[in-house]
């Protein structure tokens, strides 16, 4: 899978969104989609897991998991790509 | 001091249990230790808690305690720093109820808004947890650091 299918996969599995991950564009606000903090805290270990790195504490505030560009931002930079 | 200076704060937050199961289910003890101090782990340990638990932990307890957390950040605002959400401990004390202890991030924030105060109270049923804190701010002087 790609970098973006990935993210969104987890969405799916762990996002407990208000509506379906297909219907987000990158710059989809996913808090005001329905995503809660607890769920945030799901996708950020989520993605821990499928992507092989621990987030730095820099990076855990919310505008890294506000939407699918600022994820896979976030998701970039930790693993160097 | 004049109290009339002082303002209040409320934060509130929601949580069902049922998410936070799931959670510690899913990730186990990565999920706990990445939002809980070694104290609140110790205190919604199985042994200490309600009787419905999911592995050795009182899912409830911990959905509370959450809660407590996401309402002090609420108290907190943070305007982009979401501080680690082990720098806010929902410390249980001998008598039974909860007081907060704020530490790294959080205590920084708690400062600069002028928090002197933290009150906190939980409560869970079955399916929600839920918990309020009260912050008392006290602005600062002019002039001072």
């Amino acid at each position: 899978m790609t970098v973006d299918e990935t993210i969104r996969q987890v969405l799916t599995d762990h996002g407990r969104l208000a509506v379906s991950v297909e219907s987000l564009t990158d710059d989809t606000d996913l808090f005001g989609a329905g995503m809660t903090s607890h769920a945030s805290v799901n996708v950020m270990l989520a993605l821990e897991d499928a992507f092989d790195f621990e987030f730095s504490e820099k990076m855990l505030k919310k505008s890294t998991f506000e939407s699918i560009a600022s994820i896979r931002s976030g998701v970039l930079e930790m693993t160097g790509g | 001091m004049n109290r009339a200076t002082e303002t209040l704060r409320v934060g509130i937050d929601l949580v069902p249990v049922a998410e936070v199961a799931a959670s510690v289910e899913y990730f186990g003890d990565r999920y706990v230790t990445r939002l809980f101090t070694p104290h609140e782990i110790a205190s919604c340990r199985t042994a200490d808690g309600p009787a419905r638990a999911r592995g050795d932990y009182a899912v409830e307890s911990l959905a509370a305690r959450f809660a407590a957390k996401e309402a002090v950040v609420k108290v907190l605002r943070p305007i982009e720093m979401q501080p680690d959400w082990r720098s806010i401990e929902i410390h249980r004390m001998t008598g039974g109820w909860c007081e907060i202890r704020l530490s790294g991030q959080a205590a920084e924030l708690a400062a600069d808004a002028g928090i002197a105060e933290l009150t906190v109270s939980l409560s869970h049923e079955t399916a929600v947890a839920g918990a309020v804190v009260v912050g008392r701010c006290i602005p600062r002087e002019r002039g001072e650091e």
